[in-house]
C-alpha cells in the first residue's frame, strides 16, 4: 500500500529501540513465577505439544531420522496419556521419508531450507532449496536469514529474500530463523523480527542451535513484543519458535509464562507457538510421570528420540 | 475497502488480548508454619524486653487476614525516659569507648545472622505489611543485609570518609520508622548511626513492628551490648516524647511532612540535629523515543511496588503526547497480567493495602472521580473477601490542578498526563511542594542528563525506576525532606566534624 502511495519500494518498519537491562529484568521476573499442582501438569503436556522433535546433523542417516519419527509418533512407549509433539524438523533430504512414516498421525514434518544453517548460499539455489523441500512434502519451512546482508545494513535485501521464501513455500508454513546469537543487540533482534513480520512470516524463529547462544528468555520476550505489536498494527497473529539452548522443562514452562503474560491465552497452542528442541521432550515426559507416581525414574525408562 | 479497514483497525485498538483465558498459575503459598510469634512483645530496652510502664498493650493484624497477629507494648514517656538513659549509659560506657573495628564486627555479625535467618523476616514482614513475599524475599530482606554490612565496612574507615576533621560520634539517635518497609527503614537508620559510633532510641509504626521487634532478638544473639538499640513500642505521643528529649542528639525521622514539620519545629528550639525522609509526587516522564515495553515496565514497577506505599514511588506518569495512546494500551494490558492477593503467594505481585484507614484514604480520592470528572481504570481482577484491597488503578483525564494530581495518595493509584515538549514536562514534573525522586525514559543518553539535571528532587533513575542501594544516597527536595540516608553522605548527619 505504501508503495503505490509513494511509488517507491516498501517501507522498513520503523525502528523500535530496546532497552537491555529492562528487557533482562523481565525476563527474570517470569522465572520467578511458580507453577505448582493442575498448572503445571497442564503447561507440561502443552508444552510437549508444542515440539519441533528436531535433528540436524550432517550424520542423520534414513535410519537416524526413521527413529526420531517413531519417537514422535510414540513419545513414551504406548502411554496414550502422553500427547504427541507438533512436529519433526529435518534437512530437506530427509522429508521424503518422514512424511512416509508420518502421514495420518497430525504431527507435521519441517525443514530447514536456505542454505540452512549459515545462509550463504547463492539466492537462486537457496529459492530452490525451498521448492525442492515443498514439493518432497515439507509442510513448514525453517528458513535462515542472510546475516551479513543484515549487519551490514542491507535491511531491503533482508526484506526482500524472505519474501521470495514466502512466496516459494506455497501454502507450506514459513518460520524465519534470525539466529540472534550473531545480530549483538536486542535492536537488532527488534528490527529483524519486525522485518521478518513484514516480509511474511508466519513464526518467527530465533536459532539454527548451531550458534551459541541459542534461545534464551529475554532474545525471547523481545520477539514476542515485536509480535504483540505486530498484531495490534495489522491484525495478524505471528508464531514464535525459540529454539537450541532449551534442554529441561523448567526452562520450558517460563517460556509459557513469558508467552502467556505478554501475548495472553491465544498464543498457549502449538499453532502460535513452537520449542525447536531435541532433548526437551524426554524431560518434559519424566516430569509428567513424576506428577503421575511421585516419584523420579531413571533416564533409562526414557526412548531416545 | 478502506473503510473496512478501518473499522477493522478501530476493533483490533478497542480488542483485548485474553490474558486471563487459558492456563493459569495454580497458588503456591509460602508456609508461613515456620514463624513463631509470642502472644505478647515488650520493650526492647536495655538488652532486655522489659514490660510497659503503663502495663497496656495494643493489637498487631495482619492486613490481609485482619487476624491478630500479636499483642505489642504500648510504651508511654516514662519508658522513654528509660530507653534514652539506657542509650545514654551505654554511648558513655561501652559504644564510644570500644574502636571502631570492633563496632564493624558487631556489624558484620547483625548481617551474617540475618542472612542466615531472611526466609523467616521476609515472611513475617509480608504477614505484616502485607506486602508480596516476592517483594520482601527478593528486594526488602536482601537489602537489609546489604546495609549492614555495607555500613559494617565503614565503622574503622571514618577518618578516611572524612578526612582532617575527627569526626565523632553523636551519642543517642532518636529515630522513627514508618509501615512501608518496617524492616528496611530500621536498617537504613540503625546500621549508620551504630557503624558512626552512636546508639539508638528506635520506634517502629504501630501497625508493623514484628520485625524490627525480632531484629531485638538477633541483637541479642550477636552479643550486641545491651542499650546499644532499644526498641520503644508505642503511639504517636509517644514519638513525640522521643523527639522532645532532652538526651536525645539527633532526630532521624521517615513518615508524612506533617509530622516531619513538627519535628523540625522542636529542633529549631533546641539545635538538636535532624534528617528527615518526607513524602513524595514523583513524576515518572516517558519522551516518545523511549522502549516503549521496558517504560511499561518500569511505570508498573514504579507505582505499583509495595501496593505504592512507597514515598518516591512513581505516582505521576508525564507522557509525551504523540504516544499516549500507545502507550497507556500497552499499560491496560500488563495491568492485567498483574496478580492481586494473597501476600504469601509467591505469585502474587500486589498483596493488601496497609491498613484500613490507609485503603479509605486512598478511595477518598478515587471517590472524586464524577464530581472532577477524570476516569478511573482498573483491571477486572478478583479480590479477596478478608482483608483490605485496592487493584492496580489507572487514572485518566486529570490535569495539574486536580487534587489527585498535587497530594501524595500512598497507594497503588497512578495519574495519567499528557505533555508536548522537554521544557513542559520539566515543568510539570517540578510543579508540586515535594521532590524526592523522578524518572525519565528516552533511547537519547544526552537527553537523560539534561532533563535529569533540571528535575528538582534528590533521587532521579533514567529508564528504570525504584531502584535502591546501600551506597547511594536517598534523600528529598522541598518539603520530601531534609538531610541524605544511604552511602557515605549517610555516615555525615551521625557524626560531628571539627570544621
Amino acid at each position: 500500500m505504501n508503495s503505490k502511495k509513494t511509488g517507491l519500494q516498501p517501507e522498513l518498519p520503523p525502528f523500535v529501540p530496546i532497552d537491555q537491562v529492562g528487557v533482562e529484568e523481565r525476563a527474570a521476573r517470569f522465572r520467578t513465577r511458580s507453577i505448582k499442582a493442575e498448572s503445571k501438569v497442564h503447561a507440561l503436556r502443552l508444552a510437549l505439544q508444542m515440539v519441533d522433535l528436531t535433528t540436524l546433523e550432517g550424520m542423520d542417516t534414513p535410519g537416524k531420522v526413521r527413529q526420531l519419527c517413531h519417537k514422535a509418533l510414540y513419545p513414551h512407549g504406548i502411554d496414550p496419556e502422553v500427547p504427541k509433539v507438533a512436529a519433526i524438523c529435518v534437512y530437506p533430504n530427509r522429508v521424503r521419508l518422514a512424511r512416509q512414516i508420518l502421514e495420518g498421525s497430525g504431527i507435521r514434518v519441517a525443514s530447514v531450507a536456505t542454505s540452512f544453517p549459515s545462509g550463504m548460499g547463492q539466492p537462486n539455489a537457496r529459492i530452490d532449496e525451498v521448492r525442492h523441500a515443498v514439493e518432497e512434502g515439507a509442510e513448514e519451512i525453517d528458513m535462515v536469514i542472510s546475516r551479513w546482508a543484515f549487519l551490514s545494513g542491507e535491511y531491503r535485501l533482508v526484506q526482500d529474500e524472505i519474501a521470495s521464501v514466502k512466496e516459494a513455500c506455497g501454502p507450506s508454513h514459513l518460520k524465519v530463523i534470525l539466529e540472534t546469537g550473531e545480530l549483538g543487540t536486542y535492536d537488532n533482534i527488534r528490527r529483524a523480527s519486525d522485518i521478518a513480520m513484514d516480509a511474511g512470516a508466519d513464526f518467527i524463529k530465533t536459532s539454527t542451535g548451531k550458534v551459541s547462544p541459542a534461545a534464551t528468555l529475554p532474545v525471547t520476550v523481545v520477539m514476542l513484543e515485536a509480535i504483540r505489536d505486530f498484531y495490534f498494527k495489522t491484525g495478524r497473529p505471528v508464531g514464535m519458535k525459540p529454539a537450541g539452548g532449551i534442554r529441561d522443562a523448567k526452562t520450558a514452562l517460563h517460556y509459557l509464562v513469558a508467552v502467556k503474560e505478554t501475548l495472553g491465552g491465544d498464543w498457549l497452542t502449538p499453532d502460535r507457538f513452537r520449542f525447536g528442541a531435541s532433548s526437551l521432550a524426554n524431560d518434559l515426559i519424566m516430569q509428567l510421570m513424576k506428577q503421575k507416581s511421585g516419584s523420579y525414574q531413571s533416564a533409562d525408562y526414557f526412548s531416545m528420540g | 475497502m478502506s473503510e473496512n479497514h478501518t473499522s477493522e483497525k478501530n476493533n483490533r485498538d478497542s480488542a483485548r488480548l485474553p490474558f486471563r483465558a487459558g492456563w493459569s498459575y495454580d497458588p503456591a503459598p509460602e508456609s508461613a508454619a515456620s514463624i513463631k510469634l509470642d502472644k505478647r512483645y515488650q520493650l526492647f530496652i536495655n538488652g532486655k524486653f522489659v514490660p510497659p510502664a503503663g502495663k497496656k498493650w495494643f493489637k498487631v493484624w495482619n492486613p490481609a487476614t485482619e487476624q491478630v497477629l500479636a499483642e505489642v507494648a504500648k510504651g508511654d514517656e516514662t519508658d522513654v525516659d528509660r530507653a534514652v538513659d539506657a542509650a545514654r549509659k551505654t554511648y558513655r560506657q561501652v559504644w564510644s569507648q570500644i574502636p571502631g573495628k570492633e563496632r564493624g564486627k558487631y556489624l558484620f555479625r547483625i548481617a551474617r545472622l540475618l542472612q542466615e535467618r531472611a526466609r523467616e523476616f521476609a515472611i513475617l514482614e509480608s504477614m505484616d505489611t502485607g506486602k508480596p513475599i516476592r517483594e520482601s524475599r527478593d528486594i526488602d530482606i536482601p537489602l537489609v543485609i546489604a546495609h549492614f554490612f555495607y555500613y559494617a565496612g565503614w565503622a574503622d574507615k571514618l577518618d578516611y570518609a572524612f578526612p582532617g576533621v575527627k569526626p565523632r560520634p553523636l551519642g543517642v539517635a532518636g529515630q522513627i520508622i514508618p509501615w512501608n518497609f518496617p524492616l528496611l527503614m530500621a536498617a537504613w537508620k540503625i546500621a549508620p548511626a551504630l557503624a558512626a559510633g552512636n546508639t539508638v532510641v528506635i520506634k517502629p509504626a504501630s501497625s508493623t513492628p514484628l520485625t524490627l521487634l525480632k531484629l531485638g532478638e538477633l541483637f541479642s544473639d550477636a552479643g550486641l551490648p545491651p542499650g546499644t538499640v532499644n526498641i520503644l513500642t508505642g503511639p504517636g505521643e509517644m514519638g513525640m516524647a522521643l523527639v522532645r528529649h532532652p538526651g536525645v542528639d539527633k532526630i532521624a525521622f521517615t513518615g508524612s511532612t506533617e509530622i516531619g514539620k513538627l519535628i523540625q519545629q522542636n529542633a529549631a528550639t533546641t539545635g538538636k540535629k535532624y534528617t528527615l525522609e518526607l513524602g513524595g509526587k514523583a513524576a515518572n516522564i516517558v519522551f516518545d523515543d523511549a522502549p516503549a515495553d521496558q517504560a511499561v515496565e518500569g511505570i508498573v514497577n514504579g507505582i505499583f511496588f509495595n501496593q505504592g506505599h512507597v514515598c518516591c514511588a512513581g505516582s505521576r506518569l508525564l507522557v509525551q503526547e504523540g504516544i499516549s495512546g500507545e502507550l497507556v494500551r500497552k499499560l491496560k494490558d500488563r495491568l492485567e497480567t498483574l496478580i492481586v492477593g494473597d501476600p504469601l503467594d509467591k505469585n502474587t505481585d500486589i498483596g493488601a493495602i496497609n491498613s484500613g484507614p490507609q485503603l479509605e484514604k486512598i478511595l477518598g480520592f478515587l471517590s472524586e472521580s464524577d464530581e472532577q470528572g477524570f476516569r478511573i481504570y482498573q483491571p477486572d481482577c478478583e479480590l479477596p473477601e478478608k482483608g483490605h484491597w485496592c487493584p492496580p488503578t489507572l487514572v485518566e483525564g486529570v490535569s495539574q490542578s486536580h487534587r489527585i494530581v498535587q497530594e501524595e495518595i500512598f497507594g497503588p493509584v497512578l495519574t495519567i498526563q499528557t505533555f508536548r515538549t522537554p521544557d513542559e514536562a520539566v515543568a510539570l514534573a517540578n510543579n508540586t511542594p515535594y521532590g524526592l525522586s523522578g524518572g525519565v525514559w528516552t533511547d537519547k543518553g544526552s537527553k537523560i542528563f539534561k532533563v535529569s539535571s533540571r528535575i528538582r528532587a534528590g533521587v532521579i533513575w533514567a529508564n528504570t525506576f525504584n531502584k535502591f542501594d546501600p551506597t547511594s544516597p536517598f534523600g528529598g527536595y522541598k518539603e520530601s525532606g531534609m538531610g541524605r540516608e544511604g552511602g557515605m553522605h549517610g555516615l555525615s548527619p551521625y557524626l560531628e566534624v571539627s570544621e
